[in-house]
């Protein structure tokens, strides 16, 4: 039996491989509920109804699978370059504690201070980036070490500030950075529910990101440097210039999440608001097959079983861990699946 | 400034040094052996964590401490064979295969501790391996206490290195992995299997890096609990380029290593007026200080990361 | 005579295309045969398949008699086959005895018995006339020691038969011509040699026997004392393609000019002191054995590499550290060495690829948006204009055949009317009617009054299309040479580097 590659590959199985790896991935994990006693089947349903049932579940899993849509969209976007950014949690944190940090003595009308924080937001994902992008530039340095190692920092200078400088005061101890000004809270998009416009601006990241990839110098020159490289060089696209861009791009996504996090649902930092956004996104990224449109659908997926997952806990008492069992499994399946949307196997 | 200089005296410093590295060697050993051969293993974090649950619920189960070790090392391997299955005979990409094990491998050993172990207020105990004076060489002053006093598993890490060394370097299984890891077509040309000693390469190194799990269950800590690799297994890729992937440099690595790790905890104690959260990223930044200051001069496997299939070049 | 070695009824299909079909042959003790053909004919998966690399469909390889087990090198190996791959396959980090010992010891051997692998290993280099040093290693070798090395290597498993892969693509002629002499000594030691080849002297030269490869099939057998080289041209082609012939015409004013060019890369000097002018409607050759700086040579001229001292020039103005853009933008063009690792991004289509070099310039993009309609409709008068067959402009441009791929790329190169032309290895790895048509190309831009500089490994190519040639070695060039001027021995005593007592003389 030997693999051998596809002359073209058909849409209807581009579209299929997301499917199948997600349903291989809940038939894996249905050994594992099966074995904490309770029928498989049931528990997905609890899990469908946790996320779908009701307005407010409904609303609690789009609001998950709101920085999830960016995180992924920074892995995507890195992905697509073999720019293995693997640091969107850390991004995400230090985008949401410049947001806080800024939002909280801003003093602009609240339109234009929402839109200033998010770019500052973005600029302290880029910036975090930027530096791991240059040190792979300038020394060789491997990415995915520095952005992995960069987490575990930033997790750190996270918790410092929120215990020193950022401390909010009227926490009462809790270890928590002041909360950005309330004139720059992100209306609710549903209301009286934790819904909010976030999503939107989500959902436009996702076209303009499509359309900077798809339509734009840049887009081309970032998809010919991640195919081939020396070729891209050859036609005299600037490598360095590419990468780095890429970098500002992608940390800048994953810096937005963390600002709409802090502006739409936390108000301030604390060093446990993200329940592994960051690292999700790269399983978003995978299973959209770092397509911008696929990244919107496999953040919903995502969103979906990490919520469902609590209410299925909650229900039948299955530990709330098979959210990350499902997860990771599915981003391995997907990773099989794609292999055979561009092979086929032969005899 | 001198209470500083006095730490640099202790023995309890310098014990505490191989007892902190010895995850690190088991860890970078691993990821050294899978690298020699061609894949790079981003799985190891995930694979400690199963190691250090799997070591623990062994013991925690009535099983005893080795046994702890064998089950650890075995899940270890499970989990390599995997990653190996993944990136070995179909060739994907080593990066995200590595880091869905990791995500895979952390949740299920989170799962299945939630699901077998009633975890109350504190997480439940075990009573770990104690440090063994080694007779005779135990009593010699200063370096007794630090080198010959220590649990079992630390001395099986430093004989670990040693084998290690001595099979990639003096036998023709080693020559074959190192090979494999430089170039495959060279190893097929010789009638050899490039694909099944990169797997078996991965799967022993992934039993090794099972081993340096368990070790913080079984005799650094005696619990487990979520988030206790605390990114060990990051810092062993790391290391195995700052050792150039050698099997000695890398253990060198390690102590250095765990010395700094080691010094830092103590110097929380005397040094004040510095937030403790510096002290604990000294780790994590040195590590990125050594990888710059190698990155150049690394000798890196010139087929790492490239799968190898038959008749494809 | 018993045959050592037997093929039987060969054949081999990678999907639809089929490689091998029924190919027999036999290979005598003692004998050198030659096994030729055209690029893509079948010669090397018939040997990977005889190696043991390649499973075959149908048919059976016999080795003294006995029917070797399909896709097995182990088994090959053992029944005394070596192969020596045309790609070495050898590690650059480790030493000459690691490469050398590889594979010889069982693997669960706890030591290895390296004392003893050395005696052996000297012994064979000594036997057969292959000095080599033991503990080099082997990135420091040069490329006809690292043949050795592959050579020495088959030798310590103990080969009786041994297959070589175009083992001169990498050695200049009197290396070539000492390979052959060390090879028909092999023969009297009671070994038997297949080779690789496509170049007629060397066969007509050192071969007992021919046997002939043409799309897939066997298509004729000869005893090298029985044929010519004419003969074996048209058994090898299967029909008469005529190439193009270059025309006199008046040759104008410099164009392209390197004033003394050196370039050091990581303290390894890469070019030494070259000059050269290539002038309007010339066409410049540049022959060498691979690996003797024309990779330099063609990054320095791509803009991938600036001269560490020195000056190119460009209708005078100096465009060495322009890079790839500015080079372009000055009217150069590039046909890069490697088209599927530089002069194409596989997964992109034929019009991404078609304006990916001048993806900046008004003509395809405007605000920082990529113009598509207009790169499209560009893309597809390339197609029309250059003949480029199996394709549209959203066809992902690896589906493509290597000429037609070729052809888009010199298009690409050509549709802007070009001062100056790099054409490096244009024609490796096509067939004879691609050539002919890359050929056709080539000398209708020199007609319009393009400078061409052609970088070539084939001596024969060089001579057909070029005015003026030099050749390079080590990164030096020689005094050019007239085309009428240059006749085979002159020119191969310049690719070894003797042009110095050429002079003098």
């Amino acid at each position: 039996m030997r693999l051998e590659r596809r002359e073209t590959v058909p849409l209807t199985l581009v579209a299929t491989a997301p499917l199948a790896a997600v349903v291989a991935a809940l038939v894996l994990a249905a050994g594992l509920i099966a074995a904490a006693g309770v029928n498989p089947l049931a528990a997905y349903g609890e899990m469908l109804r946790g996320a779908f049932g009701s307005r407010l579940s409904l609303t609690e899993m789009l609001t998950r699978a709101t920085p999830l849509i960016l995180t992924g969209l920074a892995a995507a976007v890195a992905f697509r370059a073999r720019l293995w950014n693997i640091g969107g949690e850390g991004q995400f944190f230090m985008g949401a504690l410049a947001t806080a940090w800024i939002g909280h003595s801003l003093a602009l009308p609240g339109l234009l201070g929402m839109a200033v924080l998010m770019i500052c937001g973005m600029a302290a994902g880029a910036l975090l980036l930027a530096g791991p992008a240059f040190l792979r530039l300038r020394f060789g340095v491997d990415e995915v070490v520095t952005t992995l190692l960069l987490n575990f920092i930033v997790i750190l200078f996270v918790g410092l500030m929120i215990e020193g400088p950022l401390r909010d005061p009227l926490a009462f101890g809790w270890p928590q950075s002041v909360p950005v000004d309330s004139a720059y809270r992100l209306a609710d998009l549903v209301p009286r529910t934790r819904l909010h416009m976030g999503l939107l601006v989500a959902l436009a990241a996702a076209g303009v990101v499509w359309l900077v990839l798809t339509r734009t110098v840049f887009g081309v020159e970032t998809r010919a440097a991640g195919l081939n490289a020396r070729a891209a060089a050859f036609a005299g696209i600037s490598l360095p210039r590419t990468i780095m861009g890429v970098a500002l791009l992608s940390g800048a996504l994953a810096g937005l999440a963390g600002a709409i996090e802090v502006m739409g649902v936390t108000g301030g930092v604390t060093t446990t608001m993200s329940p592994g956004f960051g690292y999700a996104g790269i399983v978003v990224a995978m299973l959209a097959a770092l397509h911008p449109a696929g990244v919107v659908a496999a953040a919903v997926f995502v969103a979906t079983v990490f919520v469902g997952a609590d209410a299925m806990s909650r229900a039948t008492g299955v530990p709330s861990f098979i959210a990350d069992v499902i997860v990771a499994l599915s981003l391995l399946t997907m990773l099989v699946a794609l292999l055979f949307t561009t092979y086929r196997v032969r005899r | 400034m001198i209470e500083a200089l006095d730490l640099l005296m202790s023995e309890s410093l310098w014990a505490a040094v191989l007892r902190i590295a010895t995850p690190l060697i088991f860890g970078v050993l691993g990821a050294l052996l899978c690298e020699r051969s061609g894949v790079l293993n981003l799985g190891i974090e995930g694979i400690m964590t199963m190691g250090a649950m799997t070591g623990w619920l062994t013991v925690y189960l009535g099983g005893d401490l080795w046994m702890g070790l064998v089950i650890a090392a075995l899940a270890g391997a499970l989990m390599g064979l995997l990653h190996a299955g993944l990136t070995v005979p179909l060739g994907l990409s080593q990066h995200v295969s590595g880091l869905g094990i990791t995500l895979f491998a952390s949740a299920l050993a989170y799962y299945l501790y939630r699901l077998i172990v009633e975890v109350g207020e504190t997480p439940p105990t075990i009573e770990p391996f104690r440090p063994y004076a080694v007779p005779v060489l135990s009593d010699i002053p200063v370096l007794g206490p630090v080198l010959f006093t220590q649990t079992a598993p630390t001395y099986l890490a430093l004989v670990t290195v040693a084998v290690l060394a001595y099979v990639l370097a003096r036998t023709p299984l080693g020559l074959a992995i190192r090979m494999t890891g430089e170039n495959p077509h060279a190893v097929e040309a010789q009638g050899l299997n490039p694909n099944a000693l990169r797997v078996g390469a991965v799967v022993a190194g992934s039993a090794l890096m099972g081993l340096g799990g368990a070790f913080l269950t079984t005799a650094a800590f005696n619990s487990f609990f979520p988030e206790m690799v605390q990114g060990r297994g990051w810092i062993c890729i790391a290391l195995v380029v700052f050792a150039s992937w050698q099997p000695g440099k890398a253990l060198v690595g390690a102590l250095l290593f765990a010395f700094f790790d080691a010094y830092q905890l103590r110097l929380q104690t005397v040094v004040e007026g510095v937030p403790y959260q510096l002290f604990l990223m000294a780790p994590y930044v040195l590590s990125i200080v050594a990888l710059i200051l190698v990155a150049r001069r690394a000798e890196v496997p010139e087929a790492l990361m490239a799968p190898y299939r038959r008749g494809e070049r | 005579m018993t045959p050592v070695l037997e093929l039987s009824h060969i054949t081999k299909r990678f999907g639809p295309l089929v490689a091998n079909e029924d190919v027999s042959l036999r290979l005598g003790q003692g004998e050198i045969l030659a096994l030729l053909g055209e690029n893509g004919a079948g010669k090397t998966t018939l040997m990977n398949i005889l190696f043991g690399h390649y499973e075959a469909d149908e048919g059976e390889v016999r080795v003294f008699g006995e029917t070797l087990p399909a896709g097995k090198p182990r088994a090959a190996i053992a029944a005394g086959v070596g192969m020596v791959h045309q790609h070495f396959t050898l590690a650059g980090n480790l030493s000459v005895l690691d490469n050398v010992m590889l594979g010889s010891e069982r693997l669960s051997r706890i030591g290895s018995d390296r004392r003893a692998a050395r005696k052996k290993l000297m012994a064979i280099s000594e036997r057969f006339g292959l000095p080599v040093d033991p503990d080099a290693r082997v990135s420091k070798l040069s490329v006809g020691e690292r043949q050795r090395v592959e050579i020495l290597k088959a030798l310590y498993r103990d080969a009786r038969v041994l297959i070589l892969d175009e083992p001169t693509a990498v050695l200049a002629r009197p290396e070539a011509e000492r390979l052959f002499e060390t090879l028909r000594g092999m023969t009297q030691d009671g070994l038997s040699l297949i080779f690789i080849s496509h170049k007629l002297h060397e066969v007509m030269a050192a071969s007992d026997r021919v046997a002939v490869l043409r799309g897939g099939r066997m298509v004729a057998e000869r005893a090298t004392s029985e044929t010519s080289s004419s003969e074996l041209a048209e058994l090898m082609v299967g029909r008469k393609v005529q190439r193009p012939v270059r025309q006199d015409h008046a040759i104008g004013a410099p164009v392209l000019q390197a004033e003394r060019i050196t370039i050091v890369e990581e303290g390894e000097t890469r070019l030494e002191d070259i000059s050269f002018t290539v002038n309007e409607g010339e066409i410049l050759g540049i022959v060498g054995v691979s690996g003797n700086g024309q990779g330099a040579l063609g990054a320095l001229l791509s803009g991938l590499m600036a001269p560490t001292s020195g000056a190119l020039r460009l209708n005078g103005a100096d465009v060495g550290q322009l890079g790839p853009r500015g080079l372009i933008a000055a009217g150069a063009a590039r046909v890069p060495e490697d088209r599927h690792a530089e002069g194409a991004v596989g997964e992109m289509t034929v019009w991404e690829n078609a304006i990916l070099e001048r993806l900046r310039s008004a003509a395809f993009s405007r605000f920082g948006f990529v113009r598509r309609a207009e790169a499209k409709a560009h893309a597809r008068e390339l197609i029309q204009r250059f003949d480029v067959r199996g394709a549209g402009p959203d066809t992902r441009i690896r589906l493509l055949s290597g000429g037609n791929m070729q052809k888009l790329i010199l298009g690409r190169c050509l549709a802007t009317g070009p001062r100056f032309l790099l054409a490096n290895q244009p024609t490796r790895g096509l067939d004879e009617g691609a050539i002919a048509a890359v050929h056709e190309e080539l000398l209708a831009a020199r007609a319009e009054g393009a400078a061409i500089l052609l970088i070539s490994e084939e001596l024969e190519e060089a001579v057909q299309l070029s005015d003026r040639i030099q050749a390079i070695v080590k990164g030096r060039l020689s005094e050019p040479v007239a085309a009428g001027e240059a006749d085979a021995r002159r020119l191969g005593l310049m690719m070894a580097g003797v042009w110095d007592t050429q002079d003098a003389a």
